[in-house]
């Protein structure tokens, strides 16, 4: 008979809830984060309010150079877009991890036309550019969904271990077949001609964004196709018995998927980077995932949650901490702090801990 | 004998949101003794029990085990206490052992899992005469060898309180009788049992004790012995009920759907039909019986076009519909409210509300890229309406409804898809007496519309009231064509068995 300490505590899953409490939860969790944060603030010694003044600054202020929130959108911008391709996937149980690779392959794709046809005129070379980065991004998410439908592979492993196949592929391009001096590593900067207009302070790609995500809204929740990614993400038995050709809708929808995280790339390319590299993605594809699940795969939460993210890097990117002697490894442990923190919010939303005494049962 | 009841609950109350699914119930259970748990889709029997399995908390009443009052925090709670829970959803592992599952959460002290586990777990299978092999894996059994392991599951864990939820709705005939005689010997040996069933004439054959809920409440406990059927369906359903199931005549003619020869194997390649004809009626119904996996599943499945025909032809209307798909054929008018053994993994989407799963198989039908919501919405009012099912909203996932208003809302949605000919497999499996008159009626509509009807069953008594003609399945073979009036129960059995008999001992006939 086992009654240790520790078995005494159960974990009980609650009631779903619905409606606004869930995201008011949300909120919540940010507060409670930035509390526990500014408590290990103060353990160095610290002023909580002048480190997260210096990171708001750091995310929101109006310099000379121009106004730091355009940066910190920009940066969210490829996580917005990444983390709705990956919530399509998710929804129907696909488990596409490979939101890094997909972003590559776009912007790889993308920068072809950059770099090889940029004599074209401007917003037809733009349009191009979107249209391989699509097309690029979308192939490297078919070809894992192709290989789940005939031979039932497992997808979490597959998509992931492109990532890396991509990655490798742009220091192949770098190296090699695109280098702009040959024999020296490195691809050469965009032509103006080939990057994207400045509108409101941040590249186009915003407008974009947005319009992508109220598409993707409406794509899940009203058309048929949104249905039927419900339906086998729920059970694919049922998904046939209705008569749903099930692998069209999976290669189909990992197309989609793919598709949005090479425009994402493209963008990234286009609009921030002017130049191919292996930092295109820069970890954002796996970002995309955690954004994708806090915000319960609603493309508009995840607005919010991009935000957030950007936030906190922007915010800790520039040389404002090092003054107050912090060194910048302290924005990390912050940063996970508050994300380990919102996780936990997440975790009791869904489940409580029960302690039962000793004379109970 | 200890003179305390071994369960004792009082003023049991528990709430779901507005739904309040047990109110101020009382109950009780002595040792030595088999309650049946009596009560419609929706009474609150399975809450009740899942909170003495520690599923579940009530808000207030007390619980008292052999005289002590105890609180029942979670299942572990349960087992320590000796409660044993066999669920009408079985909770096993898939891909592991018998013997594994049934040690699982228990097991032996040391590093390394023993072999002689499976000696100890086919020792403690034999003490109980029930009959198992410990090593098969459970994704390899048969619904029935699945409840044999549950039930040794909590055996193996010393539980002398057992409680069962509707554990014959899956079993045949034959096995139904074994797990009576293995709860009878239980119960000789001072265990107290609980058994929940929609069967009354089961209720009247295993149970001691009858108590019956309606609607949350209990309504009465009684001595089966002083009681009947009658007086056990008026408790149940709060007015008289009248027990027969009417046959109509038939009045139309005609052959909707002719098969031949067909020869159907499973993806591993066991043949599963074997050279089967036949054929369906305009406005017949057609039952179809058989010992749980003598291939109705694939029968059905097949003529709804999931699964591939080796040889073999199905003409509808004439017209051969190998080549269709699924969705040709239910356009074409064939459908098929299939009720898997697992309820929701087929033909609802679970977390899926009603208006969403109106929708299944007429998404595609409205033009444009949306999903048209205005007819789905009125079809989830109508056959909620017509068959009574109880929601807490059209758009609650499914999943969260009872297994009864599950199966109304797949059967409600293919009868109003109102094809030309309907496959239903049990569809009253799991249905409280009143609800199942209901579907037997629809059904009798849909016949009378001039709807051939395939109706798969496990019920002998109700086939013989309800079709007009039995087919027998017997190891994927047809072993006949009978029809209903002229036949009997035993007849029936014969049939069912008949090719088994053949296989074991060639000489026998």
């Amino acid at each position: 008979m086992q009654s240790n300490f520790l078995s005494r505590f159960h974990i009980v899953k609650k009631a779903e809830s619905t409606g606004w409490k869930p995201l008011f939860l949300s909120f919540l969790s940010l507060v409670v984060a930035l509390i526990i944060g500014g408590l290990f603030i103060l353990c160095l010694g610290k002023n909580p309010i002048t480190v997260y003044g210096v990171i708001i600054d750091g995310a929101f202020k109006v310099a000379r150079t121009g106004a730091y929130v355009f940066k910190t959108i920009g940066y969210a911008i490829p996580l917005v877009i990444t983390s709705i391709a990956v919530s399509i996937a998710f929804k129907m149980k696909f488990w596409n991890i490979g939101a890094e690779g997909q972003m590559i392959a776009g912007a790889i794709f993308a920068s072809y036309f950059a770099l090889f046809q940029s004599q074209l005129p401007h917003w037809l070379l733009l349009i191009i550019m979107l249209i391989a980065g699509a097309v690029g991004g979308g192939l490297l998410g078919t070809i894992p969904a192709f290989f789940k439908c005939k031979f039932d592979t497992n997808e979490t492993l597959f998509t992931l271990m492109l990532n890396y196949i991509a990655l490798s592929f742009i220091t192949y391009l770098k190296d090699g077949p695109w280098s702009e001096t040959p024999g020296f590593p490195g691809i050469a900067k965009f032509a103006a001609n080939a990057r994207l207009d400045i509108v409101g302070g941040v590249h186009i790609g915003w407008i974009f964004t947005v319009v992508l995500v109220v598409l993707a809204f409406v794509y899940m929740r009203y058309t048929k196709h949104g249905y039927e990614i419900s339906v086998i993400g729920d059970s694919v038995n049922t998904a046939r018995y209705a008569g749903m050709n099930v692998n069209r809708v999976i290669l189909r929808t990992m197309f989609i998927s793919g598709a949005l995280c090479g425009i994402a790339g493209m963008i990234q390319v286009t609009g921030i980077e002017h130049t191919l590299g292996e930092s295109v993605a820069g970890g954002r594809g796996f970002t995309a995932i955690i954004i994708a699940w806090l915000s319960r795969l609603n493309p508009f939460v995840c607005i919010l949650f991009s935000m957030l993210f950007a936030t906190l890097t922007q915010g800790c990117s520039g040389s404002a901490l090092l003054k107050l002697g912090l060194s910048p490894a302290v924005a990390d442990i912050l940063q996970g702090m508050i994300l380990f923190v919102i996780l936990a919010f997440d975790f009791f939303m869904q489940y409580k801990i029960v302690y039962r005494r000793r004379n109970d049962a | 004998m200890n003179k305390q009841p071994a369960i004792k609950l009082c003023g049991i109350t528990k709430s779901f949101g507005s739904v309040v699914a047990n109110h101020n119930i009382d109950l009780t259970v002595q040792r030595g003794e088999i309650l049946a748990l009596l009560g419609e889709n929706g009474s609150g029997k399975t809450t009740l029990m899942n909170i003495l399995a520690g599923i579940y908390q009530p808000e207030s009443g007390e619980i008292y085990i052999d005289g002590q009052r105890v609180s029942i925090h979670s299942p572990e709670d349960a087992n320590r206490l000796g409660i044993g829970m066999i669920h009408q959803h079985f909770k096993l592992v898939d891909i592991h052992t018998a013997a594994d599952n049934i040690i699982l959460g228990n097991e032996p002290k040391g590093l390394f899992l023993q072999k002689s586990r499976f000696d100890k777990v086919r020792e403690l299978s034999e003490r109980f005469g029930l009959s198992i092999d410990p090593m098969k894996k459970i994704y390899n059994m048969s619904v029935s060898e699945k409840q044999t392991v549950e039930i040794l599951k909590v055996l193996y864990r010393g539980a002398n309180i057992l409680i069962l939820d509707e554990p014959t709705a899956v079993l045949t005939v034959q096995e139904i009788r074994r797990l009576f005689d293995i709860l009878r010997r239980m119960r000789d040996e001072g265990c107290a049992v609980v058994i929940i069933t929609h069967k009354l004439d089961e209720v009247m054959e295993i149970s001691d004790r009858v108590t019956v809920l309606r609607k949350g409440e209990s309504v009465e406990t009684v001595d089966t012995a002083s009681c009947d059927i009658r007086k056990l369906t008026e408790l149940m359903v709060g007015r008289p009920v009248e027990l027969s199931i009417d046959r109509p005549e038939r009045t139309h003619s005609g052959t909707l759907l002719e098969i031949h020869h067909l020869t159907v194997e499973s993806e591993e390649g066991v043949r599963m039909l074997d050279d089967v004809n036949m054929t369906l009626k305009k406005g017949e119904i057609l039952g179809v019986a058989g010992v749980a996996g003598s291939g109705q599943r694939e029968l059905c499945e097949t003529i709804a076009g999931l699964m591939p025909i080796k040889e073999g032809a199905i003409l509808f209307n004439k017209k051969n519909i190998e080549n269709m798909t699924a969705r040709q054929i239910f356009k074409a008018g064939i459908s098929m409210s299939f009720i898997p053994e697992d309820r929701l993994g087929m033909g609802l989407a679970a977390s899926m509300g009603i208006v969403d799963n109106m929708l299944l198989k007429t998404y595609l039908d409205s033009p444009g890229p949306f999903v048209q919501k205005k007819e789905a919405r009125l079809l989830a009012e109508t056959i909620t309406k017509k068959l009574r099912i109880s929601t807490s909203g059209m758009n609650a996932p499914v999943s969260r409804m009872s297994g009864g208003n599950v199966q109304k809302v797949l059967l409600g949605r293919e009868i109003e898809s109102r094809p030309q000919v309907l496959i239903t497999a049990y569809p009253v499996r799991g249905l409280d007496i009143n609800t199942s008159y209901t579907i037997y009626d629809a059904l009798n509509a849909q016949k009378q519309a001039g709807t051939g009807v395939l109706f798969v069953c496990e019920d002998l008594d109700v086939m013989l009231e309800l079709c007009d003609r039995i087919m027998v399945l017997c190891h994927g073979k047809v072993t006949g064509i009978v029809n209903a009036a002229d036949t009997t129960k035993e007849e029936l059995g014969l049939l069912m068995t008949n090719a088994q008999r053949k296989g074991d001992s060639p000489n026998a006939e």
